[in-house]
């Protein structure tokens, strides 16, 4: 590209400025929760004082939270198999298929990206209340699928379209059927698309809170919704000590997405 | 199915798009053994018609058989019928011998069987050392051996191949245009071929069938299409040539192709041939190794001719290519061995001369357009196409 010293141009200078003052101002609100888990006072307070480890030995002595965690844990696993399952699906009829009606199906299956994440919670706590699935496991999970679903579609619907379509007609033209040319050439080929949906699925259920709060009860909560309780009411540092936990966790899932895209085949 | 049941029989195929018929009543009919290209510019049906015989599309109208088997409802895995791809299609995330193992698996072939025949494969295009190469670390040669290895280690009733060797370079070309011929004879493959290439259909197959406008416009060996084109699109398509379009007129007994003022004898016999005959317009088509070129005051031995100012002589090793315009501007092309006496310069003033029996006449449907008189209209392909190796 440019000679050695390009960057150090004063228009490089002021991009790299505006760059990092961006980053900054999208991650720091989050970064600051860690110090503040660390911290020897007894509220939720910046700047945090002093060091300990104390919030978190809390944290794993509370049952509430640890229930919280695998409550969560749960949900967002489930919420990652049925989304995966039906949304490689969805992906496959959208992308391949020729169907009237393809535009609507694909517009609505993706709406849940557009509409507000509160209506959709009212709707799902009307239509539960009807159904009686509200503070169960499977209606919170079907509704955080619902959520999920989109990302799926996105995910492997992109790596589908870019798949060579002739490898499927060679598959054919070699005697493999439908079923066999999908598990044996499609699947291998759209996996790495499959696994980041799912790990998208997945963190779209682990930190999902506001439908989660319409669809739990006091019997059964997830961790974000734990968290939003514990903050209304006391403000004990231990949620922030849970907040760095749930950040490891996602952060650590959205790196497998980054290596797993990188494995995408080029051709 | 018994030794003469033709490998493959295409009647009255159709297929429409929308609006746009892209193949427009084919009859094909493959001897088992053949090599047969499927030739033709781009949109002219070629690679629609492979496509219905592999059955990634069916057809609106007609029937495809198959060693005498009617194929039109039978799915693409059910047809054992081996396809090659223009880009290849190897499978990505498996090596060259588990590509190649693939429709043996879908055969259920044991395993032992399997790994022999791979290995036949293998050493049938030369790669014996490859089998363990993912296809991005093969070269674009080596992955179109790989998809050859493939679509034959199953010996498939037909090998239907797709401008394979379209995304390689010349030489490449080449070379891989007579591995495959080996490969086909050693197999003894009935081959259906699809190219765009002339140059690459008369090396390679028994026969030819020249697609246009979603129809076989001409079915035949190599020689059959150069030498007696039926039409002028074959005529013009396949190899260079000079055209001369007028109209027919019996006078006693000779046949003779009318141009205002001029006049040219033609073979009487052709008045038989489909679409020809006294009163009918037709072009008079000769290549251009047949043309000579004499001085414009030697004396007429009888022979067919016309005047022309040569415009360009071309040194080309072993032949020599003179360019020349008519009287009205029109281009014409002669070849000629080296060595060929006459020493033309640009600028030259000279006849072009052609026996009878080297014209061939051709109908031509667009050849109504009334001409000024005295203007013979003698029309070339273009010059740098490609000419046969013959």
């Amino acid at each position: 590209m440019g000679e050695a010293g390009s960057w150090r141009s004063p228009h490089r200078l002021a991009l790299l400025a505006l760059g990092v003052a961006t980053v900054i101002f999208l991650v720091g609100p989050m970064l600051v929760v860690i110090p503040m888990s660390f911290t020897g006072a007894k509220i939720l307070s910046w700047p945090p004082v002093g060091f300990s480890f104390q919030w978190y030995a809390k944290m794993l002595e509370d049952p509430q939270w640890s229930r919280g965690f695998l409550n969560s844990m749960q949900v967002a696993t489930l919420t990652a198999i049925v989304s995966t399952i039906l949304g490689t699906l969805a992906a496959l009829g959208i992308v391949r298929g020729r169907f009237p009606g393809k535009g609507i199906a694909n517009a609505l299956i993706l709406s849940p990206l557009i509409v507000p994440v509160i209506i959709i919670a009212i709707g799902f706590f009307a239509f539960y209340s009807i159904t009686r699935l509200t503070g169960s496991l499977p209606g919170l999970v079907l509704a955080h699928t619902a959520l999920a679903v989109p990302f799926v579609v996105i995910n492997v619907g992109t790596v589908l379209r870019t798949m060579d379509r002739n490898l499927e007609l060679a598959a054919a033209s070699l005697g493999a059927d439908p079923v066999r040319t999908f598990w044996r050439v499609t699947f291998p080929i759209i996996l790495p698309g499959v696994f980041a949906g799912a790990l998208f699925a997945f963190i779209t259920s682990w930190d999902e809170v506001v439908v989660s709060i319409f669809m739990t009860s006091t019997r059964f909560r997830t961790l974000p919704v734990e968290m939003w309780e514990q903050v209304r009411q006391v403000v004990d540092p231990t949620v922030a000590a849970v907040a760095t936990v749930v950040m490891v966790v996602t952060t650590t899932l959205l790196l497998f997405v980054l290596v797993a895209r990188r494995r995408v085949p080029v051709r | 199915m018994t030794a003469d049941t033709p490998a493959l029989v295409l009647g009255g195929v159709r297929k429409r798009f929308g609006e746009f018929t892209a193949v427009d009543g084919v009859d094909l009919e493959v001897r088992r053994g053949e090599f047969i290209t499927l030739l033709g510019p781009s949109g002219s049906g070629k690679t629609t018609t492979l496509r219905m015989i592999a059955g990634f599309l069916t057809q609106d109208e007609g029937s495809i058989r198959i060693a005498g088997e009617e194929m039109t409802r039978v799915p693409p895995y059910r047809r054992d019928v081996g396809m090659v791809f223009q880009n290849y299609a190897l499978f990505p995330h498996m090596t060259a011998a588990q590509n190649i193992a693939f429709p043996l698996q879908m055969r259920n072939v044991g395993h032992d069987e399997r790994r022999l025949r791979v290995a036949e494969a293998l050493e049938l295009v030369k790669l014996a050392s490859f089998g363990d190469r993912y296809p991005r670390q093969l070269s674009g040669g080596q992955q179109q051996r790989i998809a050859l290895a493939r679509a034959i280690v199953f010996r498939p009733r037909l090998l239907l191949m797709d401008e394979p060797l379209g995304a390689l370079d010349k030489k490449l070309r080449e070379a891989l245009q007579l591995e495959i011929l080996r490969i086909s004879r050693q197999l003894e493959s009935t081959v259906v071929y699809v190219t765009h290439d002339q140059e690459e259909a008369l090396v390679m197959s028994d026969r030819i069938a020249i697609f246009d406008k979603g129809q076989i416009q001409q079915l035949g060996t190599g020689e059959d299409l150069y030498e007696r084109p039926t039409s002028v699109f074959v005529a013009d398509f396949v190899g260079e040539s000079n055209m001369l379009r007028g109209r027919l007129e019996r006078d006693g007994d000779g046949m003779w192709l009318h141009r205002g003022a001029w006049r040219w004898q033609v073979d009487p016999t052709i008045a038989g041939a489909p679409g020809l005959g006294d009163g009918v317009a037709a072009a008079l088509v000769v290549r251009p190794e047949h043309l000579r070129v004499v001085a414009i005051d030697a004396p007429k031995d009888g022979a067919n001719g016309v005047d022309a100012a040569v415009t360009e002589v071309l040194y080309l090793g072993p032949t020599r290519k003179i360019e020349l315009a008519l009287p009205d501007g029109v281009a014409a092309v002669v070849r000629q061995p080296a060595g060929t006496e006459g020493d033309w310069r640009p600028g030259d003033r000279v006849r072009l001369e052609w026996s009878v029996d080297r014209a061939v006449v051709v109908p031509d449907p667009a050849g109504d357009a009334p001409v000024a008189p005295d203007t013979p209209q003698l029309e070339a392909t273009p010059p740098d196409a490609p000419r046969p190796a013959a």
